[in-house]
């Protein structure tokens, strides 16, 4: 959309967006050169909020790290706790009871959608239009409320334990995601008619920020980000984990490359996530939700690996271990801090409003990339 | 003489009167509305339905310290407020709310309100420039280029209503279109033009009036996700206050100004009892419509709010203009 400008860096100034901007959606900086309006140059800054997650993975025994990673992403917190115990099973080679593995699946699927429809509203909020986000915001309510009731809380779960889970689903969680699922596909309707038609939302996305295949592989960008540039890429399918071969689901790819085509592989990621959890709670068979002996976690020497979908993309965890109590080293490869990095490469010479929007179809949570 | 001064005062205190309360109760109802879009209660603690609410707001702005940012320019930082709010006092003192109720008839009225209404753009220009903000200046310079594109399409509408009506005078561009909703302009049942296409001009004007007064989907100027606040950034306690009434009280203007020239001021749609209530009505419908926009809509770009009106806007209102006055010469 915005026409080819010739930069004169002599006229430049900078403009600070962030920490505390209402863009950026949490304290990542932005240092824009700016020409006018156009951005000739970005720099994102980060490292606002380090809490240092990696180290403490090397300081805390394997059980005391879990809870860890549910504060990383606070979005789509049980994305990343399921990679964590993954890989922990894996590396100790616990045995995982089948229903503790579906209930996991629904649960991850649950706090996807619940994600992404806080990005959706978020999203649209950036682009000026504040009523979306109210109507997707109760929406999560109800996932909130679900997921409240078996894990304990509202954000930060720690709900799966190495070989299992904390606390089995009762029939009232049964219930109620059987009732949300065609509730949250009428919704999903809803937000269709209500803001993918609008004129105004199309002009502001399509053929805004063409990212191409090559500058995802470049920086390593997945999720939405990747399958809107006509990537076919899905941790669940390519590397499949858990129970998720055992589900019939699509994975929507969008080959237009632009903002708008990363929001519509959210929107449909929302409805092939509902698929799943209707074909979950349709399969899921009776028996323990934890392994009946439990056994001390010990992890020989050596080097493990688990990836996982989250909501954000692709979280690999990554586990060297010297057969002590705690880990040697702990490396968590975050998908947001890919994600983002591309952003100073795309937006030389867009406009910033454009550059905001494109930004929120990135779906940052700064935190996660933080870590 | 004297007499004419002294209703003159009395027309401006009025005035004041009945913007800073539209001002204030518009907030609330702004508020209310949004609220039962978004399926929440929005303010209904202070008084029935939440109707003390403005004026407490209104004592928490007054009571608030008056924070004046180091590098800014001052006089002129103080100024620009004053001049957001002012001129659009000053348009409520021609605007006839019915055929008595009128602070001042003036024969020039429609320039008048057109000439004060160009002043607020300055202010918002004067305000973005004195803060020394990046963010303010750059939202001002876009409120300025985007007033100087909308206040050209509306203006050719009402030159098209001024040579349909034969006068400058609101009053009398109300009374050309009594007796009846077939006489309004809005229709292209009136007789001596039949136009066909005023329907389409009525759509420019508010167009263009939403972008005159900075209200979404045409809020660049205080695009909150990329310029923080805009032009205001920088204000706070009754300096902002003054912003946010002067928005108000422009979107008055605004409404009043649709209905006048569109849909026949105090008249009627079945010839019966004519008068103010009629007038509020309209301009009450029409503001009601401004909110519903508001948060229904995402934002346009600045491009693409500047392409509607170069081209889009612009050559419809003169093709209009050059149509209105063949038929004129036509019947």
């Amino acid at each position: 959309m915005s026409a080819p400008i010739t930069i004169r860096p002599d006229e430049t100034f900078t403009l600070n967006v962030g920490p505390q901007h209402p863009a950026t959606h949490g304290v990542l900086r932005v240092k824009m050169e700016m020409d006018g309006e156009y951005i000739v140059n970005a720099e994102t800054v980060i490292g606002y909020i380090h809490r240092m997650h990696e180290k403490m993975g090397e300081l805390k025994t394997y059980p005391q790290f879990l809870m860890n990673l549910s504060r990383m992403d606070y979005l789509g917190a049980l994305g990343y706790s399921h990679g964590h115990v993954l890989l922990i099973e894996k590396a100790a080679g616990i045995e995982v009871p089948e229903r503790a593995e579906y209930i996991r699946a629904i649960t991850v699927e649950l706090n996807r959608i619940a994600s992404h429809l806080f990005w959706f509203g978020a999203f649209v909020m950036d682009l000026g239009g504040f009523s979306p986000l109210m109507y997707a915001l109760q929406d999560r309510e109800y996932i909130l409320d679900m997921l409240e009731a078996i894990t304990g809380s509202r954000l930060t779960y720690s709900y799966y334990r190495f070989g299992g889970l904390y606390n089995d689903v009762d029939d009232d969680f049964i219930d109620a995601a059987r009732r949300f699922i065609p509730r949250m596909r009428a919704s999903l309707k809803k937000y269709h008619r209500l803001v993918t038609g609008n004129i105004i939302f199309m002009k502001r996305l399509e053929g805004i920020a063409p990212l191409t295949p090559e500058i995802i592989r470049k920086y390593g960008a997945t999720s939405a980000v990747a399958r809107g540039s006509g990537i076919n890429f899905d941790v669940r399918k390519n590397e499949p984990y858990s129970v998720y071969p055992e589900f019939d689901f699509d994975v929507p790819v969008y080959h237009e490359c632009d903002s708008l085509a990363r929001y519509m592989v959210r929107m449909a990621e929302m409805e092939q996530s509902l698929r799943i959890i209707e074909q979950g709670l349709d399969k899921l068979p009776g028996g323990p939700i934890m392994p009946e002996k439990k056994k001390p976690i010990k992890i020989a020497p050596g080097d493990y690996y688990q990836a996982v979908e989250t909501a954000r993309g692709s979280f690999g965890i990554r586990l060297v271990s010297d057969g002590g109590k705690t880990p040697y080293r702990l490396k968590l490869r975050s998908p947001t801090y890919s994600n983002m990095h591309l952003f100073d490469e795309s937006c030389r010479g867009m406009l910033i409003m454009d550059a905001l929007a494109f930004m929120g179809s990135l779906d940052l949570v700064i935190p996660e990339i933080d870590r | 003489m004297s007499l004419t001064l002294l209703n003159v005062i009395i027309a401006v205190v009025i005035a004041i009167a009945f913007a800073a309360l539209n001002a204030a109760y518009l907030v609330w109802a702004e508020r209310r509305g949004a609220a039962r879009i978004q399926r929440r209660p929005g303010p209904n603690i202070n008084g029935p339905f939440g109707l003390f609410q403005p004026p407490l707001d209104g004592v928490k702005l007054m009571a608030k310290q008056l924070l004046i940012p180091g590098d800014v320019d001052k006089i002129l930082f103080m100024v620009a407020p004053v001049l957001a709010m002012a001129p659009a006092i000053t348009s409520f003192v021609t605007i006839p709310f019915s055929d008595h109720i009128v602070g001042h008839n003036m024969h020039i009225g429609i320039l008048l309100v057109f000439a004060f209404a160009s002043m607020g753009g300055m202010a918002l220009l004067l305000a973005g420039w004195s803060s020394r903000n990046k963010y303010s200046v750059m939202s001002s310079v876009r409120a300025v280029s985007q007033a100087i594109a909308y206040e050209i399409p509306m203006l050719i509408t009402v030159i098209t209503i001024v040579m349909i009506t034969g006068t400058t005078d609101l009053m009398g561009i109300v009374k050309s279109q009594a007796g009846g909703f077939w006489h309004w302009n809005i229709f292209p049942f009136k007789a001596g033009v039949f136009n066909p296409l005023m329907l389409l001009s009525f759509l420019v004007f508010f167009i263009s009036s939403l972008a005159e007064t900075n209200r979404a989907p045409f809020d660049l100027g205080e695009a909150e996700s990329e310029l923080v606040a805009g032009f205001h950034t920088e204000y706070g306690s009754m300096g902002f206050g003054l912003f946010f009434m002067g928005e108000y009280a422009n979107i008055v203007i605004g409404a009043s100004l649709t209905t006048i020239l569109f849909l026949g001021g105090w008249d009627c749609p079945f010839g019966l009892f004519p008068g103010v209530w009629w007038f509020l009505l309209k301009i009450y419908l029409l503001i009601a419509t401004f909110i519903w926009i508001r948060w229904t809509f995402p934002r346009t770009t600045i491009y693409g709010l500047l392409n509607l009106s170069w081209k889009i806007l612009i050559p419809f209102s003169l093709f209009n203009l050059l149509l209105t006055a063949g038929l004129l010469k036509v019947f």
